[in-house]
C-alpha cells in the first residue's frame, strides 16, 4: 500500500492550502524528510515535507489547486507498486478544491482573491539550524543582529556571548559595504509578498489619516516604576502599554476592529492587535491575540517571545495569523510621525512616533513635558474622520491616565 | 574568629547544646566509652555520663527507631551511625517514619531528630563503607539533608539542626574531620537551607557542597593561575536546595560546573542542571558540565579509588572545557 501524502494543517485556524509547486516529480526518488512541494496558505508560503521514503508514484493536485487540509496531495510507493486499486477507490472522490465557509473564504471570494491573504515565508529563507547558545540568541535577538552574520567561537562553532560581544562595536546592520557598481538585487520572498500586498492596500483601500499628540509623562513614569519591579527579562516597553491601550479603546470601537467583507464590515469579537515587528528583509505582524484582556506582563512577555521567533526564522503560525488591527511604531528612531498602510484585510493601522521632552504651553505658561504622536490609518470605506478622531480621544484616555490600564 | 578543625568544630556544637539543653543526648555505636568512631565524642561520657551519651547495639535501625521514638516524646537525640552506608539498614526508619510521622499524623507530633552520618570515599575502606549516596536521602520530603563543607558552616548548622523539631539528616565527610577553618567565638547558628558563596568570580560558577567544596576552592586557585576567576557556591544543605544564589550567580558567569562526589547519574549535578536549564535558560552560554564519582564500585586500592574519586585536575579541566 503506497503511502500518502497529505495537505499539512500549518495554523490553528488553516482550513486549506494552495498547492504552489511540485519540487520533486512523479518517479522521483524520495527521503523521509525531502521537500516535495511548495503550499501557499493565506498567511505563508510553506515548504511541505514528505513524511515517508519511496518513490513519488503519483502527483494528485496540480500546482495552482486549493486542497483542503488533510487532503491526499500525492502517493508515495514502492517502484513496482500497484497503485491502480488505490486510485480507482478514490477516483469517485474527485481531490476537493475546497469549499469552507470560513471568515477567511468569505473574504477571499469577495475580494476576488484566495492567495492574497497576508502571506509570510516561514520555513523557506530560514537558514539550516544555527549553532548558538541560548544566551547569545537572546543577545542577538535584543540588539537586532542577523544570526546569520556572526561567526561562532565556540565548540563545533557555536555561537556565544563573546561572540556577540565582539559584534557590538561593529553592528552588523551598519556594515554594509559600499557598492562598487550597480547590482540587480532578487527580492526575497518575504520582500514579494509585502509588494503584492501593499500595491493591493494602497490601490484598493481608501486611505484616510487622523494624527493626535498624547501626553505622556504619567506614561513614561508608569512604565518607569513597572520596570523597576520587574527583572530584566521581563521589562515593559511603551509598545505593550500602547497595545494595552489600542486593545482597550477597541472594545469601545468595535467598528475600528473589523474587516470589510464584500458587502458586510464584520466587526471581530476579539481584538488581537497585530505588532509590526522588522526582520531581515521585511516585515511580520506577530499577533497578540485578546489583548484586552491581558495583563501588561503577559502582553509584554509574549511579544517578546513571538519577536524573538520571528527574527530567529521560527515563527509559527499562530504567531502570525489572525490580527484584527494593527501597530507600527518607529518610536525607537526618534521618529516625529509617520502614517502607515494598513495591513489588509484589517481596518486599520497605528502608527506611533517617538515621546520627545518638549515644550508645552498650558494656559499661558510654558512648562516642559513629554509627547508622543500617533496617527491612526483607516478605510474609508469602512469609518468616518469623526470615528477615527474620537477613538484617539479614547486612546488619549488610557495613555493619558495610564493607572486605567491596570484597572480596565 | 579562631582556627579549628572540622571534628572540633562538630564536637563544640554538640557539647555546647548538650550544656544548654538537658533534653538533648547522644546514641550510636561506640560514642560513650570509646569517644566515637572519628573522635567526635570523645570525652562527652566522662562529662555527661552514660545516661545523655548512649552506647548501641550494632543495629542501625535500633539506633534509629529508638531515636525516633525518643523523640516523639519530646526529647532531641542525636544519633551517630557510624557511616551512611550502614543507613541503608536503618532506611525504613529513616525515609518511612522520620520523614513522614509529622505529615502522617496530621501535624500532631514533631520530629525533633538528628541523624549524624559520614558519608564519602578516600580512605580505603572498600567497596560497601566507602559510597557518597547522600542525594539518595535528598530524594525524600519530610527530611533536610545537611552537607556542610567548612568547620563554621558545620557547627552553626549542627546547632540549628539540634534546635529544629524537624528530622535531620547531617552528613559529615569522612575525609574532612581534619580541614581547618575559621569559625566564630561564641555562640551562632546558620539557617539550613541557605546556599553560599564561598569565593567570589565572574567567569564560571562551580557548585558543589562538603568534599567537593574543598576541591572546588583548590581548583578556583588553581584557575586563578590562568586568570580564570571562578565563583565558587557552596550549596550548604542538599534538601531544602536554595538555588536563588546559584541562579544569581550563573546569570552573572552563564557558565557553570557541578562537582559531587557521588555518582553522576541521577545526581546532585544532574538536578542542579536541570533546574539551572528550567529557570535561566537565556542565560546560558555553554552546555554545563558534571564532574563526579566513576560509576563504578569505589575500589579499595588507594590508585583506582583515587582515580574514581573526582579530582582538583578534573574540575579545572571541566570549567576550561566550559569557557
Amino acid at each position: 500500500m503506497a503511502d500518502i501524502v497529505t495537505m499539512p494543517k500549518l495554523g490553528f485556524d488553516m482550513k486549506e492550502g494552495t498547492l504552489v509547486r511540485w519540487v520533486r516529480h512523479e518517479g522521483e526518488n524520495v527521503v523521509k524528510g525531502d521537500i516535495v512541494a511548495e503550499i501557499e496558505t493565506d498567511k505563508a508560503t510553506v515548504e511541505v515535507e514528505s513524511g515517508f521514503g519511496g518513490v513519488l508514484r503519483k502527483i494528485l493536485v496540480e500546482p495552482g489547486t486549493v486542497v483542503p487540509i488533510n487532503a491526499p496531495i500525492a502517493l508515495i510507493g514502492s517502484d513496482d507498486e500497484d497503485i491502480s486499486i488505490w486510485m480507482a477507490e478514490n477516483a469517485t472522490s474527485e481531490i476537493p478544491t475546497g469549499h469552507i465557509e470560513s471568515e477567511k473564504q468569505i473574504i477571499a471570494e469577495k475580494t476576488g482573491d484566495s492567495k492574497k491573504g497576508a502571506s509570510f515565508p516561514i520555513s523557506s529563507g530560514v537558514p539550516a539550524r544555527i549553532r548558538i547558545s541560548p544566551l547569545a540568541r537572546l543577545l542577538a535577538t535584543e540588539r537586532g543582529i542577523p544570526l546569520d552574520k556572526l561567526e561562532g567561537s565556540g565548540p563545533g562553532g557555536r555561537i556565544v556571548r563573546k561572540d556577540l560581544d565582539s559584534n557590538l562595536a561593529t553592528p552588523v546592520r551598519q556594515q554594509a559595504s559600499r557598492i562598487e557598481e550597480d547590482l540587480k538585487v532578487q527580492p526575497s520572498k518575504l520582500r514579494q509578498i509585502i509588494r503584492r500586498r501593499m500595491v493591493e492596500a494602497k490601490q484598493t483601500i481608501p486611505h484616510f489619516y487622523v494624527t493626535r499628540f498624547f501626553d505622556v509623562k504619567r506614561l513614561l513614569d508608569l512604565r518607569m516604576q513597572m520596570n523597576a519591579a520587574l527583572p530584566e527579562s521581563d521589562k515593559i516597553s511603551i509598545n505593550d502599554l500602547v497595545v494595552k491601550a489600542t486593545a482597550l479603546s477597541l472594545r469601545e470601537f468595535p467598528n475600528l476592529n473589523s474587516s470589510l467583507q464584500g458587502e458586510f464590515i464584520v466587526q471581530f469579537a476579539d481584538v488581537n492587535i497585530g505588532v509590526a515587528v522588522a526582520v531581515e528583509g521585511g516585515l511580520m505582524t506577530v499577533v497578540c491575540r485578546h489583548a484586552d484582556e491581558k495583563s501588561i506582563r503577559t502582553i509584554s512577555n509574549e511579544i517578546k517571545q513571538m519577536v524573538s521567533r520571528a527574527r530567529s526564522g521560527k515563527v509559527r503560525s499562530e504567531d502570525i495569523e489572525g490580527s484584527t488591527f494593527s501597530i507600527s511604531n518607529l518610536g525607537m528612531y526618534e521618529v516625529y510621525e509617520f502614517i502607515a498602510i494598513i495591513n489588509p484585510p484589517e481596518t486599520a493601522i497605528l502608527s506611533l512616533g517617538s515621546a520627545f521632552e518638549e515644550a508645552i504651553v498650558e494656559n499661558g505658561t510654558v512648562k516642559p513635558g513629554w509627547r508622543m504622536r500617533a496617527t491612526i490609518s483607516v478605510d474609508h470605506r469602512v469609518s468616518d474622520g469623526e470615528e477615527a478622531a474620537r477613538f484617539m480621544r479614547s486612546l488619549a484616555k488610557y495613555l493619558e491616565q495610564p493607572v486605567r490600564l491596570l484597572i480596565d | 574568629m579562631t582556627k579549628i578543625t572540622m571534628r572540633e568544630a562538630i564536637s563544640q556544637a554538640l557539647w555546647e547544646e548538650m550544656e544548654k539543653d538537658p533534653s538533648v543526648f547522644i546514641l550510636g555505636e561506640e560514642v560513650g566509652v570509646w569517644g566515637g568512631t572519628y573522635a567526635v565524642t570523645k570525652g562527652f561520657y566522662d562529662h555527661f555520663g552514660a545516661d545523655r551519651v548512649k552506647d548501641t547495639p550494632i543495629a542501625e535501625s535500633v539506633i534509629v527507631g529508638a531515636a525516633i521514638g525518643a523523640a516523639l516524646t519530646g526529647v532531641r537525640p542525636v544519633a551517630e551511625l557510624m557511616t551512611i552506608n550502614f543507613a541503608f539498614s536503618a532506611m525504613d526508619h529513616i525515609v518511612n517514619q522520620a520523614a513522614k510521622l509529622h505529615y502522617m499524623f496530621g501535624g500532631q507530633f514533631v520530629l525533633p531528630l538528628v541523624i549524624r552520618v559520614v558519608s564519602g570515599g578516600g580512605r580505603q575502606l572498600g567497596a560497601t563503607h566507602s559510597q557518597t549516596p547522600d542525594v539518595v536521602f535528598a530524594h525524600f520530603p519530610g527530611l533536610k539533608v545537611v552537607t556542610p563543607g567548612t568547620p563554621e558552616d558545620a557547627k552553626g548548622l549542627l546547632k540549628t539542626a539540634i534546635r529544629s523539631n524537624d528530622p535531620v539528616l547531617f552528613i559529615e565527610h569522612a575525609t574532612m574531620y581534619q580541614v581547618r577553618g575559621d569559625v566564630p567565638e561564641g555562640d551562632y547558628t546558620i539557617p539550613i537551607g541557605i546556599s553560599k558563596v564561598q569565593r567570589t568570580g565572574k567567569d564560571v560558577t562551580i557548585i558543589s557542597y562538603s568534599k567537593g567544596l574543598e576541591l572546588s576552592l583548590l581548583a578556583a586557585d588553581e584557575l586563578a593561575k590562568d586568570g580564570i576567576e571562578a565563583e565558587v557556591l557552596d550549596l550548604r544543605t542538599l534538601r531544602p536546595l536554595d538555588m536563588e544564589p546559584v541562579i544569581s550567580s550563573f546569570k552573572k558567569t552563564n557558565r557553570a560546573v557541578v562537582i559531587e562526589e557521588g555518582w553522576k547519574s541521577f545526581g546532585v549535578g544532574a538536578e542542579i542542571c536541570a533546574r539551572i536549564y528550567e529557570e535561566a535558560f537565556d542565560y546560558v552560554d555553554a552546555p554545563i558540565k558534571r564532574v563526579a564519582q566513576k560509576e563504578v564500585p569505589l575500589p579499595y586500592n588507594k590508585n583506582l579509588e583515587q582515580s574514581a574519586l573526582p579530582q582538583v585536575a578534573d574540575i579545572v579541566a571541566a570549567v576550561k572545557e566550559v569557557l
